[in-house]
Formats: structure tokens, sequence, C-alpha cells
């Protein structure tokens, strides 16, 4: 067992885990984020995407001993004093979902999108969720969403 | 899935990494990218892993006479977004913003992806494309490698146990792109390739190309080379004409037939010819 401290979602947080977890599990089991989620397992639907030290990142594809010393945001970090974040607000008012299993990752990316290009046009939307697989929209409402957030602030809210 | 149980080291520095994979026999971690879901198939099982990503220095894009020196464990996407590359050796922050998606981009490394050398992976074709020099360090000393002679088959690199690669080394070249035909999903190449050019009056006088995707690793078509030499926009479509047959034996997998890779080998050999010249 090795000690990590991981700041996530703004509070330090200590654990002795065994090298092989997965900070997805780290997330999920340890400290009962369960919004983060799995998907395929395998490091290709993002289902599982956080922010780590600023950028999105597939925690099924990070051990948790990676991430010790790291900043960590999961989909339960975004909204700010009861307020959605301008990303979640997007997929709301755009029925940016349908099962919402892909959500939380789908939102951590589009976060990270509009964070380095807080104006992107469609073709630069649908390449920053290229590592993000939705089963049941069709993507198109995501892309309406994401659109909805970039023009409310989205590049420029916190995380 | 879960990986065999593993100790966990974080180097501070090179040779403190270099010391701990040779005490414990174990595996560099940079990226995580290629190496954690072989991990989790349990194709990988490796004893140690030291952590690699977090050293001071080893990071990085930057300009030192006349070259540019990119740190291995900088990232793809800290590639991509190199003013510095995109301004003076585009091909590289082209290729690296065609990697996987995002998040792989955000992880993965120079380093990682040239030691891991998959087959269908992008930056090896660029670095021979680049004739870059590949700088090792272990414990008997630093050593330089040519890229077009580091590849060497299935998986299989000029490394020893316990060596790092510690940087890239390139000659900057603009007249040089790089065109893949990608695998929908992954975004690994089904056939890359890469092409740096030395273009006077619209005259190719040089050539280097770099294949990749299509062979058990990424290899060098110096017939190619010869065939551009000489030869104006107009007659790039002839001297590509030899590039599958040069390849030799192709890869066939569910992505793609050996046949469909002959088909568009000398495609997208073509394509990136024509885009470095259009860089002039
Ligand atoms: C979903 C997905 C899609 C991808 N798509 C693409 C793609 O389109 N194109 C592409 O090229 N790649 C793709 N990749 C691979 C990705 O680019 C990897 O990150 C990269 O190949 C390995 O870099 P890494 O830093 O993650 O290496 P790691 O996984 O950390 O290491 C890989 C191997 O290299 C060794 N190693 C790492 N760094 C060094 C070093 N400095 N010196 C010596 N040995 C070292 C390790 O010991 C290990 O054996 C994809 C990966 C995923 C998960
Ligand atoms: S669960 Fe991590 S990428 Fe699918
Ligand atoms: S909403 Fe069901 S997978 Fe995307």
């Amino acid at each position: 067992m090795i000690p990590v401290a991981i700041t996530v979602n703004g509070k330090v947080r200590t654990a002795h885990v065994e090298p092989r977890t997965l900070l997805v599990h780290f997330l999920r089991e340890h400290l009962n984020l369960t919004g983060t989620h799995v998907g395929c397992d395998t490091s290709q639907c993002g289902a599982c995407t956080v922010i780590v030290d600023g950028r999105s990142a597939k925690s099924c594809t990070i051990f948790a001993v990676q991430a010790d010393g790291s900043t960590v945001t999961t989909i339960e970090g975004l909204a700010a004093d009861g307020k959605l974040h301008p990303v979640q607000e997007g997929f709301w008012e755009e029925h940016g979902l349908q099962c919402g299993y892909c959500t939380p990752g789908m939102i951590m990316s589009a976060v990270n999108l509009l964070q380095d290009n807080p104006s992107p046009d469609e073709k630069q939307i649908r390449e920053g969720i290229a590592g993000n697989f939705c089963r049941c929209t069709g993507y198109q409402h995501i892309v309406n969403a994401i659109q909805h957030a970039a023009k409310h602030g989205g590049g420029k809210a916190a995380r | 899935m879960i990986p065999v149980a593993f100790d966990y080291q974080r180097a501070t520095s090179v040779d403190d990494a270099i010391a701990k994979l040779t005490a414990s026999g174990g595996k560099a971690i940079a990226g995580g990218h290629s190496l954690v879901p072989l991990m989790k198939l349990r194709l990988s099982e490796p004893g140690t892993l030291v952590d690699i990503s977090k050293i001071p220095g080893l990071s990085g894009v930057k300009e030192a006479g006349g070259k540019i020196e990119i740190g291995a464990t900088t990232t793809h996407a800290e590639i991509a977004g190199s003013k510095l590359l995109r301004d003076k050796c585009p091909i590289l922050a082209e290729a690296a913003a065609e990697i996987g998606d995002p998040q792989v981009r955000n992880r993965g490394t120079i380093g990682g992806s040239l030691a891991h050398a998959d087959p269908a992976s992008d930056l090896p074709a660029v670095a021979i494309a680049l004739d870059a020099d590949i700088q090792i360090k272990g414990r008997s000393g630093a050593r330089t490698v040519k890229a077009a002679a580091f590849f060497r088959g299935f998986y299989d690199v000029d490394l020893a146990a316990g060596e790092l690669i510690v940087a890239v080394h390139v000659t900057p070249v603009r007249s040089a792109a790089y065109a893949k035909l990608h695998q929908r999903a992954s975004h690994y190449a089904i056939v890359g390739a890469a092409v740096a050019l030395d273009v006077k009056g619209g005259v190719i006088q040089s050539a280097r190309v770099g294949l990749t995707g299509a062979t058990t690793h990424a290899i060098r078509l110096a017939g190619v080379e010869k065939a551009l030499a000489g030869k104006k926009a107009d007659g790039v479509a002839a001297a590509v004409a030899s590039a599958a047959g040069e390849a030799g034996d192709l890869n066939a997998d569910l992505h793609a037939s050996a046949d469909y890779r002959k088909a568009m080998i000398p495609v997208f050999v073509k394509r990136a010819v024509e885009r470095a010249l259009a860089r002039g």
C-alpha cells in the first residue's frame, strides 16, 4: 500500500492504495464519487473522463498513485454555490443527453475544450469530444449543448 | 480489469530513474497510455513501475543551436500546441494533433510513443522523415541513435534494459507534412506517411520519407526518396508509385487487409508530398 494525497474537487483526500488501483476506482470506491462512470474500461469511450491538473484525462487509464499530489476535478466538483456550471446548463437547456451514461465524461471534455478554445466552431466541438462515445443521442444535441455553453461563458467558468 | 500487483516508485531525476530501473528490473511509465491498457489486459506484467512523468526538466520544446529539442515526457498536446513547432516544424505539431483524442494527447508522450513503437503509431514515421536524433541515457552513459535505425521490428527498438529516451532532436523543416488514413475509433494509423522535402523553385532537391501503420515497424522509404529527387509537383504520382512495393510485407488485421494497405500507401505518400510542397 502506498500513501497518496490527491486534491479532489478542492479538498485534499488522503488514502493508502495499492499501486494497481485505478484513479476511477479511487474516485468511485474510496471517495464514493460515483458520477465518474466506467464504460469500456479499455481507454476508448471517455465515460471516465475527469480533469487532472487542468487537462482532461481518462481516469480508467491512470493509476491513483500517478495522480499523487495532483488536483482532480470530477463532475461533482463543477457546480459552484448550488449553481450549475455553464456546460451543465447547456446540457440541461439543449437536451444534451438521453440515458446520461456518457454525460459526466462528455461534460468534462467540453469543459477542457472551452478552456482551450472559448468559442469553438462545430468541427472543433466534434474534435473536442472525439474521445467520448455516446450511444444514444447521435451527438447533435451534445454539440448544441456545448455551443450553448460557449455562448454563456463556459470558457471563462472555473476549472 | 485489474492488472497484476506491482510496486510503484517515482523518479526525481533521469539518473534516479535509471538507478531505480536497474535495481528493480522494472519498466518506466510516462503517460501510461500504451502501458496501462496492456497491464489491464495482463499482456504486460512489470514487477515495478518507475514513474518518469514528473522528472523536472524532462518535458518541453526548446530551440538550441538551430535544432529543436523535445523532452521525452513532452505530451502530444504540448507538441500540438507548441508555437515554435507550428512555425518552424509544423509536421510534428500536425501529427501530434492527430493522435487519438484530446484525453490521449493530454497524457501520452513522445518518448513513450517512440519507445513503445506500436506499428500503428504516428510519431515514429515523423521522426524518420525528420531524421531525428533520439537521445538515450543509461547506466553506461549517453548515446544518440538516428530514428531510422532506432525502430528494428515489431515493438522492437534499440533500447537496452534500464535505458531511457531523454529527448528527441530535430533540424526543423518547414516543407514537411504527415498524411494518415486513420482507424475511425482509435485514430491509430492504418497507413501514415511522413515526408520532409528540400525544395528550390518548385523542384524537389531531396526527400525523406517515413511510413507507419503498414509494416511491423515504421520504416524509411529510400527508393521513393530517390525517385522524388528532381521532381516537380507533376512528377510526384509517378515517383511514389513504387512505395508499397518497397515497403515489402504488409500488415493485415481487422482494420484493413494487406491489399487495402497496398492500395493506400501511394495515395497517402502522395498526399504528404503534395502538402509538404504546398508549404514550400
Ligand atoms: C484510445 C487510444 C488511442 C490512441 N491513438 C493513438 C494514435 O492515433 N496514434 C498514436 O501514435 N498513438 C495513439 N495512442 C497511443 C498513445 O499515443 C500513447 O500515449 C503512446 O503511444 C505512448 O506514450 P506514453 O507516454 O503513454 O507511454 P507509456 O504507456 O507510459 O509507456 C509505453 C512504453 O514505453 C516505455 N517508455 C515510456 N517512456 C519512455 C522513455 N522516455 N524512455 C524509454 N522508455 C519509455 C514504457 O516503459 C513502456 O514500455 C492511443 C492510445 C489510446 C489509449
Ligand atoms: S471507461 Fe475509461 S475510456 Fe471507457
Ligand atoms: S446519453 Fe446515453 S450514452 Fe450518451
